[in-house]
């Protein structure tokens, strides 16, 4: 049987505008070659900046925001579509071959109904009438395991939850009966809980319709649930390409091996110590109005140690964080510092209190001011806490630096120059510069690719060590919950579910949402899917 | 900065603004006639003895620009600077204070936008005594509502980011927040709003001049060039349209620099250098 679809040696180019510099050409694909038969599902693994997401737009014949295929031949039924003139493509896009955004939130118009642009290109390509179009979209949202099938595609997209949506998404690129459907990270933006649905719902749907899939992701534990062959990307060039079992069982490329071993535990955990530098007792906290976000929280965390604070989005974890800063005043309860009350507002602390806790934000972007160097970005707190200036000010600045394991020679630029994981690197110098006793780490590493963030975890774990630093730790990973904590805080629709040391919280018995919270982190081997799914029906038909 | 990585229309900018800026504080030097010298019979064509002819009184019609240029350059300057100074400084003070502050001073800004400008303008220039600096600064006032619309909505973005909040939580002052967080991520479009508003200063004093309360004859500007000779255009006589063209002239250099400084600040952001 001939290969639905064929790439061949594709390669891509984009023209770059360094600042400063006058724009040149580069390569971001360089020949990379695969072929996907009917049915099947192809997943496309890398870091960011590995092409994956080019070369899946590749397949649609597109190039995103000035990148363009340089060379090599896709293949679509044995017709190479970058050939075709812009009708052709057009009619190739949306109706042969579809395709679903990482973030289905922003894909969506939300001033028309969901059901009007699940359809819509289906009618648009004439592939069917309205009628049977919306028909196929209450089959669709049926099996894709939404709620209310036939009433669904009445609501706005504000209406429905976000892992809802990206269903929807797939129902759109599923309606015209393509051959082909590009799967942008589909699940990347969503809880672990919400994910595990998704995931399922999504290889449900390929199976029943018999089509073939691209999926782009960088979690090598997702693709290997839904994909039949998995191809590793790094900087545009193919590393590894296999069928699944052989990547996930039998990795033959080093950089393969270190993505399948990522999540591997960092520390050993700290003994249990009653005395707590940092105590949280009894905090309520509400925003404006009187929705509250958090229910009569109470955690501690013992000097030197790390308290990972666990729970999916919504779930008040960020707002903890927020509360202990003094940007956000409780309403009852109160934050204890090294055994002294501290004040609610921010406004009113001191400048000690100030220093002693410093935070580090998701974003590393836009936690730096874009108009400073690095030199000032660093040497601010140093000035500032500590009065350093001219020579003094830079030989610090130099130290620092070299603790978080970047050279000098970043010292003059913009954070703009910087990659991902240097950026989360220098606000972490800029914390450390006001010599804390408590970083508030608020998801950190969670826009960070896998191998950049086992680097930031392991920089923040030698830190902890030499300066006896204590975290809390804000995530909703458990991988890395596992590699970093001393002790668990498992928070749930504002509420501390479960708190204790890791091996106590981590060890049954569990309470219901833990217990769905651990089951539903892909882990890195085949039919995982199956078997969580077959122990929740079994469950929920027990009840 | 590299010289070579300044783009031909910053260049043109660059000249056209040197010229004007020479004229200006060299026009005794260079105009061949003074000011307020009747040289010649009204309205001589171009060339011959004078190079851009006469104006309605007989004046150097070219001696009466390069004076112009000192007076129009000062006056929209100075108010552009100083209507931005008040703008900015009020706007960014609404917008990281907040709360009753806030609304204290964008409902006063409201309060004077609703006003039309031109007639706030004329009634206050004329109850006032005429005199420059009570100009600049009416001018100056009128135009940093504009500002404070801009700077508030602009400032109010950026009070939100991240590291506004980590400047926050290390316990700095107000002023570092204005000044060094938000000031220096704000200047692109504060930028390219001066440019306009430099060249809206122009035609505005032009406008005061030519309804008679800009600056006051003999003195030389070059709206009141052209309110001065508006009625040779019946006759054919191109004078009006001289000082008119230098205004416009001036206007486009003005925004041709502006649109240079607005690319180079924003590749520092990491943004494609034409957007």
């Amino acid at each position: 049987m001939a290969d639905m679809l064929d790439v061949r040696d594709l390669k891509i180019g984009a023209t770059a505008y360094p600042p400063g510099e006058p724009p040149k050409d580069i390569k971001i694909v360089h020949g990379v070659s695969f072929t996907l038969e009917k049915g099947k599902v192809l997943g496309l693994i890398g870091e960011s900046g590995a092409g994956k997401s080019t070369i899946g737009l590749a397949a649609l014949a597109y190039g995103r925001g000035g990148v363009r295929i340089t060379g090599g031949e896709v293949l679509l039924d044995g017709e190479n579509i970058l050939d075709l003139p812009a009708s052709g493509i057009r009619d190739i896009r949306g109706r042969r071959v579809c395709y679903v955004a990482q973030s289905a939130a922003a894909a969506f118009n939300p001033a028309h109904r969901l059901g009007d642009q699940v359809i819509e290109a289906a009618v648009r390509h004439g592939v069917m009438s309205r009628s049977e179009a919306w028909e196929r979209a209450k089959y669709l949202f049926r099996v894709l395991g939404l709620p209310d099938p036939d009433s669904f595609g009445r609501r706005y997209p504000h209406q429905v939850s976000g892992g809802q949506l990206q269903r929807a998404m797939t129902a759109m690129a599923l309606c015209p009966g393509p051959e082909l459907i590009v799967f942008d990270e589909p699940t990347t933006a969503l809880d672990v809980t919400t994910q595990i649905d998704v995931l399922a719902a999504i290889k449900r749907a390929i199976e029943e319709t018999h089509t073939a899939a691209l999926y782009i992701t960088h979690d090598l534990a997702v693709v290997a649930q839904i994909s039949d062959d998995i191809m590793v990307l790094r900087h545009g060039n193919m590393v590894e390409y296999g069928s699944v079992q052989q990547i996930i069982e039998a990795p033959e490329e080093d950089y393969t091996r270190e993505l399948v071993s990522v999540t591997e535990s960092l520390k050993q955990e700290a003994p249990e110590q009653s005395e707590a530098l940092l105590r949280i007792s009894g905090v309520d906290a509400s925003y404006a109005g009187d929705f509250k976000v958090l229910h009569d929280v109470s955690v501690h965390l013992p000097r030197g140690q790390t308290l990972a604070v666990v729970g999916e989005s919504g779930s008040g974890k960020s707002t903890l964080a927020r509360v202990i800063t003094g940007l956000l005043p409780p309403s009852k309860g109160d934050v204890t510092f090294n055994g002294t009350v501290l004040p609610p507002k921010f406004a009113d602390r001191n400048k000690e209190q100030l220093r002693q806790v410093q935070m580090l934000y998701q974003m590393a972007d836009t936690a730096m001011n874009p108009r400073q160097t690095v030199r000032d970005i660093i040497g601010r707190p140093l000035t500032f806490y500590f009065g350093l200036r001219g020579a003094e000010k830079t030989r610090r600045v130099t130290e620092l630096l070299d603790q978080i394991e970047m050279g000098t020679g970043f010292i003059d630029r913009y954070p703009a120059e910087l990659s991902g994981g240097q950026k989360q690197r220098v606000c972490i110098a800029r914390a450390l510069a006001a010599e804390p006793e408590v970083i508030l780490c608020d998801e950190p590493t969670s826009a960070l690719d896998p191998l950049v963030a086992a680097g930031i975890l392991k920089l923040l774990l030698r830190l902890q060590k030499e300066s006896d630093l204590s975290y809390l730790f804000i995530t909703h990973d458990i991988a890395t919950v596992r590699a970093i904590s001393d002790s668990i805080a498992v928070m749930y629709q504002g509420r501390v579910v479960r708190f204790g040391p890791k091996s106590k919280v981590l060890a049954p018995p569990f309470d219901d949402y833990t217990d769905l919270l651990l089951k539903s982190v892909p882990e890195m081997r085949l039919g995982w899917l199956e078997e969580v799914l077959a122990t929740r029906r079994m469950g929920s038909a027990g009840h | 900065m590299k010289w070579r990585a300044i783009p031909l229309s910053a260049w043109i900018g660059l000249a056209g603004i040197a010229a004007a800026l020479f004229c200006a504080i060299f026009a005794p030097l260079i105009a061949p006639y003074g000011e307020r010298e009747v040289v010649g019979d009204i309205w001589l064509p171009i060339g011959g003895e004078f190079l851009l002819g006469t104006d309605n009184l007989g004046r150097d019609l070219l001696s009466r620009l390069i004076y112009g240029a000192q007076t129009t350059i000062f006056v929209a300057l100075a108010a552009t600077v100083l209507s931005f100074s008040l703008g900015v400084m009020l706007s960014f003070t609404a917008a990281v204070v907040g709360g009753w502050t806030d609304q204290g001073l964008s409902r006063l800004n409201d309060l004077m936008m609703s006003i039309p400008t031109l007639i706030f303008a004329l009634i206050v220039l004329a109850v006032l005594p005429q005199e420059l600096w009570i100009l600049i600064l009416v001018m100056a006032v009128l135009d940093s509502t504009r500002v404070f619309r801009l700077g508030r909505a602009v400032a109010v973005d950026i009070t939100v980011m991240e590291f506004v909040e980590a400047a926050r939580l290390r316990g700095e002052g107000r002023l570092w927040i204005i000044f060094r967080e938000i000031l220096p991520n704000t200047l692109s479009p504060l930028l390219a709003e001066f440019g306009l508003r430099f060249a809206f200063a122009v035609l505005f004093l032009s406008t005061l001049s030519f309804l008679g309360l800009g600056i006051q004859p003999p003195e030389a500007d070059w709206g009141g060039i052209v309110k001065d000779n508006k009625d040779g255009i019946i006759f054919g006589i191109p004078a009006a349209l001289i000082p008119g063209a230098a205004i416009a002239g001036l206007a486009i250099c003005v925004n041709l620099v502006v649109d240079w400084l607005l690319n180079r600040t924003a590749s520092l952001k990491g943004g494609r250098g034409d957007g």
